[in-house]
């Protein structure tokens, strides 16, 4: 029974974090190669504040708010590029992540945060919270769809240029998108922390990043069942084939790969703006 | 406040110059844009009209001079808040978002109010009075039929119809038309044109960039022309066209500054 609870527990967070993706690659049309980062910030925010003594509960909107405030930041310094740099830009912040944590004896160095205490709720408590939260991210989700600004945003994603002549404000919806999305990376990264009491900068790296965008790719970009489906299955396959584990950049790479090379729509466009700055970019330098 | 006794023009380009690296595209224009009226903006392939307009909207930024909105300047504006402010551009290529249908693009532009920030965005999910105004608007432009359907599968027509019906959406006070007429046969240039004059007489001032001169001498009230990126003419569309240095920049041959190509 304890493996099914800490089963669903990891598919609660995966689901959590591929909706937050979503909510920038999806919604917005903005790709990011680096949102492990801000899953990162919320985990060392819970892991830090636990450790200072703070209940469960009251870390959760530390780490969103920190995650967040991040995704701001890396949110205006994309404003000024295009969709073909800010995957580099988005790559270079998880980067710069790892690297930073790896360096700061204050964030456990090389050897990450260990022996974070209990949430006090059980096994299945934590379950039910963390199942609780994802609930809500997906509600939340599909609100916005819903909403004007979930019409902008699919605006947005299409064409930004037009949806400036229709009056769009397209930095800042693009802003709102990024502190959304990031603050709940930062949510499931509270999750995460709590769920492993043991964190590490490369339970954040690069290899994440590109994990999360495949949940997303593969279940249809922007479609919030999908999404859920996505992540759900592909966080639980390496628990139960090991070999998916153990190669897990190369299946999650290869999904990606093949979702954006064979499949239409959303993924094909986002694999055109994936893939096109490559040769621009070489062709200059 | 004192009001001036003559009505202030709703737009004024002063003394405008906007160069693209060594190329000067407009140079040192100016002339006004009085409310309520139908003005034409021609000139020859090349004279400066979309840039002029794209200086207007805030696309292009001028080196030079600066453009007035009521009295007020637009300069350092982005485009977004100068069409809050009251300009609307029906562009030359037509952008639908393809994902949704002809009366949720429509909608879009509706929503000007809602969407002025995420936040209030987010705080509003009903599209009805949107979706009703969007279809007045395709009304105003005779496609009401098509409301339903998907942008993807239209042709030309219906589509320059959809930018200009989106365009009236936000509600300007200065509708700017790119080529509205370009790419559709004499009929149906004919039947877009009286579309235009009409929207025009409801209390829309239009400013229209047009090759199609026939249509253009027969709708606008005034014209400016552009040749070169510099003004060469403006006033009573038949005096304008009867000036010799305007017909020499449309029928080509010798002027005063030979061209060497």
């Amino acid at each position: 029974m304890n493996y099914e609870i800490s089963l669903l527990t990891t598919m609660a967070i995966s689901v959590m974090f591929a909706l937050s993706l979503n909510l920038i690659t999806g919604f917005c049309g903005q790709i990011s190669l680096g949102h492990a980062a801000f899953q990162g910030v919320g985990a060392y925010a819970a892991a830090l504040l636990a450790k200072a003594g703070w209940p469960f509960l009251a870390t959760l909107p530390v780490s969103m708010l920190l995650a967040g405030a991040l995704g701001v930041i890396v949110g205006l310094a994309s404003l000024r590029v295009r969709a073909d740099f800010l995957a580099i830009t988005t790559m270079g912040v998880v980067f710069l992540f790892v690297g930073v944590v790896r360096q700061q004896d204050v964030l456990g160095g090389e050897l990450g945060i260990s022996g974070i205490p209990d949430h006090g709720l059980g096994k299945a408590g934590f379950m039910v919270v963390a199942l609780l939260a994802c609930a809500a991210v997906a509600a939340l989700s599909v609100y916005i769809k819903r909403t004007w600004m979930g019409r902008v945003f699919n605006g947005i994603a299409e064409d930004e240029d037009t949806m400036r002549v229709l009056s769009i404000d397209v930095p800042r919806y693009k802003l709102a998108a990024f502190a959304l999305g990031t603050a709940l990376a930062g949510l499931s990264g509270a999750f995460y922390a709590y769920h492993l009491q043991f964190i590490g900068a490369d339970n954040f790296g690069f290899v994440e990043s590109i994990t999360v965008l495949s949940m997303v790719v593969f279940g249809g970009i922007g479609s919030v069942p999908g999404v859920v489906i996505a992540a759900a299955l592909l966080s639980v396959l390496p628990a139960w084939f090991q070999v998916i584990g153990d190669y897990k950049l190369l299946v999650y790479g290869g999904l990606l790969f093949l979702m954006m090379r064979f499949s239409p729509g959303g993924m094909a466009a986002l694999a055109r703006r994936f893939f096109n700055p490559v040769t621009p970019q070489g062709g200059r330098t | 406040m004192t009001r001036p006794d003559k009505p202030q023009p709703l737009l004024v380009v002063d003394g405008v110059t906007v160069r693209f690296g060594g190329l000067v595209a407009i140079d040192n224009v100016s002339f006004e844009v009085r409310e309520g009226e139908l003005l034409g903006l021609i000139g020859p392939n090349g004279a400066g009209k979309t840039t002029m307009l794209r200086a207007i909207t805030g696309v292009a930024r001028p080196a030079q001079g600066q453009v007035l909105l009521d009295g007020e300047s637009l300069n350092g504006q982005p485009i977004h808040q100068r069409i809050r402010r009251g300009l609307s551009l029906s562009q030359q290529l037509v952008k639908p978002l393809r994902g949704i249908t002809l009366e949720e693009n429509v909608a879009l532009a509706a929503a000007k109010a809602k969407t002025v920030r995420p936040l209030r965005a987010l705080l509003h999910v009903s599209s009805a009075d949107e979706l009703a105004q969007a279809r007045r608007e395709l009304e105003r432009v005779g496609i009401a039929a098509l409301a339903g359907q998907s942008p993807a599968t239209q042709p030309l027509g219906v589509l320059k119809r959809l930018e200009m019906a989106r365009a009236l959406a936000l509600g300007p006070r200065l509708l700017l038309l790119d080529e509205p007429l370009a790419g559709l046969n004499s009929k149906e240039a004919h039947a877009l044109a009286d579309t235009i004059a009409d929207i025009n007489r409801q209390g829309v001032t239009v400013v229209l960039i047009e090759h199609n001169l026939g249509e253009v001498l027969r709708i606008c009230q005034r014209l400016v022309v552009l040749d070169n990126g510099r003004k060469i003419g403006e006033g009573e569309p038949r005096a304008v066209m009867a000036d010799p240095v305007v017909r020499t920049a449309y029928l080509g041959g010798d002027t005063v500054e030979a061209k060497h190509a």
